[in-house]
């Protein structure tokens, strides 16, 4: 037994928020408390607070414009390539204040990776866009290493197959299913600890989200995923937990600025939730 | 229903004219092949081909040494792209990548104002500024006209047009693709150098092409900083020399035309003119296509 | 025990410290890259803006003492005595050739690719023609000048040019005219390929014909993009010196005065601004102060081009900015 995990369970007995306790895993990847981020006066979300545990799958879902994206987008600071953005509120990873000063955006990204909404390769072969990552970080060499970390990685993304005999191809000309299982390849040959996903499967049809599911269960034996769905079937289906998001709309100015409602127990969300924000939701009584 | 008969014709007429005004955009460019060629060939009847190569290029002679202006017009862009490339890609680059908006906000409109310089004035610069300042600090000998002063300026006249096609280039390449790379843990140079430049290397090519044929296109600074406003211009091959390319050439043709001996002297630029139509058509041509592949990727 | 089933590099990954999220204390490359583009765009700029400051330092003191005779005086052969007024009176009809002829020519070819044109053949190849047009050098159009309107108004004199029957004002202002064409037709074709269909279809809901729908709802919507673009290419015939040049603009003085409205001068031998710069330019700084005369030229140019270009972007970014 590693002797970190045993000292996260001590801390996560005294410290939980949620009532996660009896949960087995009790790693501990993300303690979000007090969370706001802000387009220049813009608040796109307010006082966020959640922890994010290993090996799970954590689903956020809710109506548009409710902030989940936002909300995925800070845990890998990819929201500082807006410069309008800003933050306050607390957001540790594995314990480490992720905003605190000294901490690189880069050597974040490079332990939580992300898959976006519209497949995005590269416009390279299939083999370079999953070596982008590693080479980049310089901890792969070229040739025999390289060859077997591309071939681990497809393979674990389902692609492997499909891509074998056409490597060199562009990968421009895959369907968009295949690029977005390339685009999940392509996140997980860097060896991250965390997968972020937003909407993953939003511009995909139904034969290739279900390919893209089933991956998902089967990585979260080695990561923690993230994901961010419009789909709230395919929240039921994949998640162990799920978070419901909601606008707030402030009367005087307008203004709207996402929430967060409840997080809990994917099953509980969807067939007790506590609150009747959630329950309008999930029964589709939420405009 | 009278009223529509009278807007059916009205109607009839507009289409009428507007397509009449389209083509004569056809006919301005029948119009230049025809002149050209016409003259051209007056041109080629008129000489013996042994006048084609010599020492120098001077009509009231009949000295039309092809290589004196041609070899001026190669070492004038190739020291105007020395000159504009880099700076021009470097200013783009930052301007797309690295320049906060707000600060786009003002950059890319001086740009633009600059790009609006008449190369009159960049010839005076050349001329006044450039030689004594940089040509002559390099080398004490060189003469006040010089190859390499005229091709500092021509490269100067092209920094903004460089810069704007290649800034359009990298702004076509989605954000997507940046986000991708800076969610791989890839630092903004990384991200730069091995995905934005290379998604975007048509238009940057694109951007280089259509440099390359402004600068052999431009006459003023060469005319006034290379000593080309003489109708009689030594071969060199020296960029310390003055000489004179295809342009300038063709302009000083007409300039003292008092000088113009009787023949084909005066035939002579509209040789030189098919010449560079034909160059920069070609160049054009390509460049087009270079900008269609952008668009066709994304 | 699922942590069992990870690799080495994995759980290394995972046993890292809040400190290894510090990276490299230093980005050295990323610093070098970032240095090295600020010195190529502060170049750009600098060089750009040193030709400005050059000839403004210069102009500015000249004009000052000069006052209004340089403006309204003759060239002379002394650089004290210098004046423009020829050349700013060819600028001035050489702007009224462009208006007048490129405009009208120009939008009516635009409305009639954006609007009429089916995709064929025939109206990509034109549209590719435009392009292609819009890229040849303009001394070509120069030659095009010579031969089309000086020879054809020499007449049929082989090897006329000393004659100088047809370097008229008229001939150098249809050159410019021409040489713009191709860029007004570019830039309106944007403008109006820029109105949303929505607009359209508005006004044939309500029973326009097309004309009255591209008179009443296109046109005023693409005004401001079609604005810029024809005064962009003003700006770029005013400042044309090449062109002129083939027409046989003439690079000295022409002799007696007349005023600037004057319409016989469309066909009596002309000269610009351009020109003059370029005549005043080749003088030898050392005799007299040419530089400083040749400075005062340039400045009054630039304050013409360059005011054009300035309203024609800053009205462009405003309209850009409104509607996005």
């Amino acid at each position: 037994m590693n002797p970190e995990i045993t000292d996260m369970k001590s801390t996560n007995n005294e410290l939980s928020l949620h009532n996660d306790q009896k949960d087995k895993t009790l790693n501990r990847i993300f303690e979000v408390d007090d969370l706001n981020v802000y387009y220049d006066d813009f608040r796109a979300i307010r006082d966020i607070t959640i922890n994010v545990f290993a090996n799970e799958i954590t689903a956020f879902i809710g109506p548009s414009g409710c902030g989940k994206t936002t909300m995925l987008r800070s845990f890998n600071r990819m929201n500082d390539l807006i410069p309008s953005a800003k933050i306050t509120g607390n957001l540790s990873y594995r314990g480490a204040n992720l905003y605190d000063k000294k901490v690189d955006p880069v050597e974040v990204r490079r332990r939580i990776g992300m898959v976006f909404q519209k497949p995005n390769p590269f416009p390279k072969s299939i083999y370079d866009n999953v070596a982008y990552g590693p080479k980049i970080a310089g901890n792969v060499k070229k040739g025999k290493e390289m060859d077997n970390l591309v071939e681990t990685s497809l393979k674990k993304a389902a692609l492997w197959d499909e891509v074998k005999d056409r490597l060199k191809s562009s990968a421009l000309g895959m369907s968009g299913g295949q690029q977005q299982r390339l685009c999940i390849a392509r996140a997980i040959a860097t060896n991250p600890d965390v997968v972020l996903m937003d909407e993953p499967c939003s511009a995909l049809d139904p034969i290739a989200t279900g390919k893209i599911e089933e991956l998902m269960t089967q990585l979260k034996e080695e990561y923690t995923i993230l994901i961010v769905t419009h789909n709230m079937q395919q929240a039921a289906r994949v998640s162990d937990k799920t978070a419901f998001f909601s606008v707030e709309v402030e009367e005087e100015s307008d203004s709207r600025t996402g929430i967060l409602v409840e997080i809990g127990p994917t099953e509980k969300i969807f067939s007790n939730p506590e609150d009747i924000r959630t329950e309008n939701y999930i029964t589709g009584r939420f405009g | 229903m009278s009223g529509s008969v009278k807007r059916n014709r009205k109607e009839k007429v507009v289409r009428v004219g507007l397509t009449v005004t389209a083509f004569l955009s056809l006919l301005v460019s029948i119009l230049i092949v025809l002149s050209l060629v016409f003259e051209a060939w007056t041109f080629i009847e008129g000489i013996s081909l042994g006048w084609l190569w010599g020492d120098q290029w001077a009509p009231p002679f009949n000295e039309y040494d092809l290589k004196t202006p041609i070899v001026g017009s190669l070492i004038v862009t190739g020291i105007a792209m020395v000159v504009a490339g880099p700076i021009g890609l470097a200013s783009a680059v930052y301007l797309s990548e690295y320049a906060k908006p707000k600060t786009r906000k003002w950059l890319k409109p001086i740009l633009e104002v600059l790009a609006g310089i008449p190369s009159v004035v960049l010839g005076f610069f050349a001329l006044r500024w450039v030689t004594p300042n940089i040509v002559q600090q390099i080398n004490p000998d060189a003469p006040g006209f010089t190859l390499a002063a005229a091709g500092i300026g021509v490269g100067i006249l092209t920094i903004p047009l460089i810069a704007s096609v290649s800034e359009d280039a990298l702004a076509a390449v989605p954000t997507s693709l940046r986000e991708a790379s800076a969610g791989l843990g890839a630092k903004r140079v990384t991200t730069t150098i091995k995905i934005t430049i290379p998604a975007a290397i048509s238009g940057l090519v694109a951007a280089f092409i259509i440099g390359i044929s402004r600068a052999i296109g431009e006459t003023m600074v060469v005319f006034l900083a290379a000593g080309g406003g003489g109708n009689q211009a030594q071969f060199t091959a020296s960029v310390f020399d003055s000489g004179t390319v295809v342009t300038a050439a063709m302009a000083a043709t007409t300039a003292p035309s008092d000088r113009l001996s009787e023949g084909v002297a005066l035939q002579s630029l509209y040789f030189l003119g098919l010449f560079l139509f034909v160059i920069t058509l070609l160049l054009n041509l390509v460049a087009d296509r270079f900008v269609r592949r952008v668009r066709l990727v994304y | 025990m699922k942590l069992t089933t990870l690799n080495n590099g994995a759980e290394y990954a995972r046993n890292r410290t809040a400190q290894d999220l510090h990276g490299s204390k230093f980005d050295y490359s990323g610093i070098i890259f970032r240095i090295s583009l600020l010195i190529g765009l502060g170049l750009g700029i600098l060089i750009l803006g040193a030709v400005l400051w050059d000839v403004i330092g210069d102009g500015t003191g000249y004009l000052f003492n000069r006052g209004w005779d340089f403006i309204t005086g003759n060239a002379s052969s002394r650089a004290s005595s210098y004046g423009i007024f020829e050349g700013l009176r060819g600028t001035f009809w050489i702007g009224v050739f462009v208006i007048v002829f490129s405009f009208p020519l120009g939008i009516g070819a635009a409305i009639y690719l954006e609007e009429y044109a089916r995709d064929t053949r025939l109206t990509r190849f034109i549209e590719l023609n435009i392009r292609n047009l819009a890229g040849v050098p303009s001394v070509v159009y120069g030659v095009l000048g010579l031969a089309i309107f000086v020879r054809a108004l020499d007449g049929f004199y082989p090897n006329s040019i000393e004659k100088h029957l047809g370097s008229t004002t008229a001939a150098a202002g249809s050159t410019l005219a021409i040489l713009v064409l191709p860029i007004v037709i570019i830039t309106a074709a944007e403008a109006i390929r820029a109105v949303p269909q929505s607009l359209r279809e508005g006004g044939f809901g309500v029973g326009a014909t097309k004309w009255e729908v591209i008179r009443h709802h296109v046109l005023p919507y693409a005004a401001p993009g079609i604005f810029t673009g024809t005064l962009l290419s003003l700006a770029r015939a005013l400042g044309e010196a090449a062109p002129l040049i083939l027409v046989g603009g003439v690079l000295g003085s022409l002799g007696p005065k007349s005023s600037l409205f004057e319409i016989e001068q469309l066909g009596e031998r002309f000269t610009a601004m351009p020109l003059m710069i370029t005549q005043l330019a080749k003088k030898p700084a050392f005799i007299g102060d040419w530089n400083s005369a040749t400075a005062g030229a340039i400045l009054v140019l630039l304050v013409v081009v360059i005011f054009a270009n300035l309203v024609a972007i800053l009205l462009r970014n405003h309209y850009e900015k409104k509607r996005s």
